[in-house]
């Protein structure tokens, strides 16, 4: 681990404009903020994650669930991921958050990992673990050595010719169908991202993984008050029972009324380079009857732009049959 | 692969009582030995700061460990695992993958499990920090530590005291009755022997004491 210098804010705006500093935004930036720490210090002794200062932010209060006025859920940016998943609010009414968040990683972990820091997880791709590989999201310009490597766990959605790394979060894909607003603080005041319009695609600068600006401080995530009369589900497979990431996962949100559909949002972990929305999937299920025929439809409209590589052609498959099961669930 | 017999297998199993009594004793020794601790930190100060890369010297924290209140002045890249260790000699917790991949680095933070490696100890300021040592000593075990001896939930013991660690957090936490649910809440500990069968039945032993 590189030397740097540590210190613990006491107020946002000082936070923020020691960040600011930096010539990126949090992720790879040379001053970053540590809540949970699960992600930065596993990169930062890996030599990934090089920051010359590092800002605990654990004091600042930013650890509340609460409601909003309009029946929706505000939450802390240091929200623990087990207190999220175990919040009766959040069991309630949001079930497919819980349900994603219990999935992931383990449960010492999900004491430690905050909604903010899990919002900025970086890929799980082995070549951008691995400081002696060429990888362009690390380094730009060096190359991508999983398009022609091992690239059985990567993205088969969103990729383009300079970077494959799939979203490893599962709590990202559930804020996805649960059309979250990410609210960030930073040296121009407040504003509302929604998670939409948070993560970028890789392009040509699979660097830069989301919208935030140098300074910037993820404070809140909030939850849209939820769908009348919908449920909710998320479905995990992977290569062992427990402790592992998605290999697919779908996240679904689902109301029938008068046997036919009249809300659903859609959204798979493990397929893409970002925590992966699928409009055409959700178009498939509008007004339909929620049946095998509606829903492998869905599947199908969902995985139509995916682009294989070498070892992970497998993935189409599975994730069209785990968003066809966490349907047949949801409205079970 | 030989066959053991009954009497064989009960000398091993005493000789692993005995390994982990002694461990435990080294640890709460030490433990209970302000001086020691201190003496252990201004080593680590003397070395940290020859150390030509620093950029930003020492960075102080107070926490309470194992009931005890500690002031430790660390490099800032000292994780909450090598300050237990290495500047307070509380050996009982493990380092194993160093990445929050295994669970051997399992304690307890303000009464809730953590993987210490991926934890810096300056983000520890007032915490309240328990190890296996202040979980239970010999001649004083937790129920768990007594469980897993019974249970022979071990084999080369090097992941023990984050499965025992692991464990006493699980009590607390919403987990269903069935073996499979234990199995899902400790899947963060890993046990490379795979005495997992074992381990789930000392934990089930003590869930319905």
């Amino acid at each position: 681990m590189e030397p740097f210098a540590f210190s613990r804010a006491t107020d946002p705006g000082k936070a923020i404009s020691a960040a600011a500093k930096s010539s990126t935004a949090q992720q790879g930036a040379e001053v970053r903020f540590v809540a949970g720490g699960t992600t930065l210090l596993d990169l930062m002794k890996l030599n990934v994650e090089r920051p010359t200062q590092v800002i605990d932010i654990n004091h600042l209060p930013l650890a509340d669930v609460e409601r909003t006025p309009d029946g929706g859920l505000k939450i802390g940016a240091l929200v623990r991921n087990s207190d999220l998943a175990h919040h009766p609010v959040v069991q309630r009414d949001y079930a497919v958050l819980s349900q994603a968040l219990l999935s992931g990683a383990s449960g010492q972990l999900r004491n430690m990992a905050t909604t903010g820091g899990n919002l900025l997880q970086r890929t799980r791709c082995v070549y951008f673990r691995d400081t002696n590989m060429p990888c362009n999201k690390r380094e730009p310009g060096s190359g991508c050595s999983a398009i022609d490597g091992f690239n059985r766990t990567l993205a088969i959605l969103g990729t383009s010719e300079h970077c494959i790394a799939t979203n490893p979060s599962d709590m990202n894909v559930a804020l996805t169908a649960l059309e979250a607003t990410v609210v960030i603080r930073g040296t121009g005041g407040e504003r509302r991202v929604p998670i939409g319009e948070f993560f970028l695609l890789p392009g040509d600068t699979p660097q830069r993984e989301t919208v935030m600006m140098p300074g910037d401080l993820i404070t809140h995530v909030i939850l849209p008050p939820p769908h009348p009369g919908a449920r909710s589900h998320y479905l995990k497979l992977r290569d062992r029972a427990s402790y592992e990431f998605a290999l697919a996962s779908a996240a679904v949100v689902i109301a029938v009324e008068g046997g036919k559909i009249t809300h659903a949002r859609v959204a798979l972990g493990g397929v893409g380079t970002k925590p992966w929305r699928s409009p055409e999937a959700e178009q498939a299920l509008q007004g339909q009857p929620p049946n095998e025929h509606t829903f492998a439809a869905a599947a199908t409209a969902a995985l139509r732009s995916a682009k294989p590589q070498s070892q992970n052609a497998f993935k189409v498959d599975l994730a069209q049959r785990c968003l066809t099961h966490a349907l047949s669930t949801v409205v079970a | 692969m030989s066959e053991k017999k009954p009497g064989e297998f009960v000398e091993i199993q005493l000789g692993r009582r005995n390994f982990l009594q002694i461990v435990g004793m080294t640890g709460a020794a030490s433990g209970l030995g302000l001086p020691v601790a201190a003496h252990a930190a201004a080593i680590a100060a003397v070395a940290h700061s020859a150390a030509p890369a620093e950029v930003d010297g020492l960075v102080s924290v107070r926490f309470k460990v194992n009931g005890k209140a500690q002031t430790l002045k660390v490099d800032p890249r000292t994780t909450l695992l090598d300050a237990l260790r290495d500047h307070l000699q509380l050996t009982g917790t493990k380092k194993g993958c160093d990445h929050g991949q295994c669970g051997a680095c399992t304690v307890h933070v303000n009464g809730r499990r953590v993987n210490s490696c991926l934890s810096l100890a300056a983000m520890h300021e007032g915490d309240e920090v328990t190890t296996l040592e202040g979980i239970g000593q010999p001649g004083n075990l937790h129920p768990m530590q007594q469980a897993f001896l019974e249970h022979d939930g071990y084999q080369c013991g090097y992941c023990t005291s984050g499965q025992i660690m692991s464990a006493v957090a699980l009590m607390k936490e919403p987990c269903g009755p069935a073996n499979a649910d234990v199995k899902e809440a400790m899947s963060g500990n890993i046990c490379r022997c795979g005495a997992y069968s074992n381990i789930v039945a000392a934990i089930q032993q003590v869930r319905k004491a």
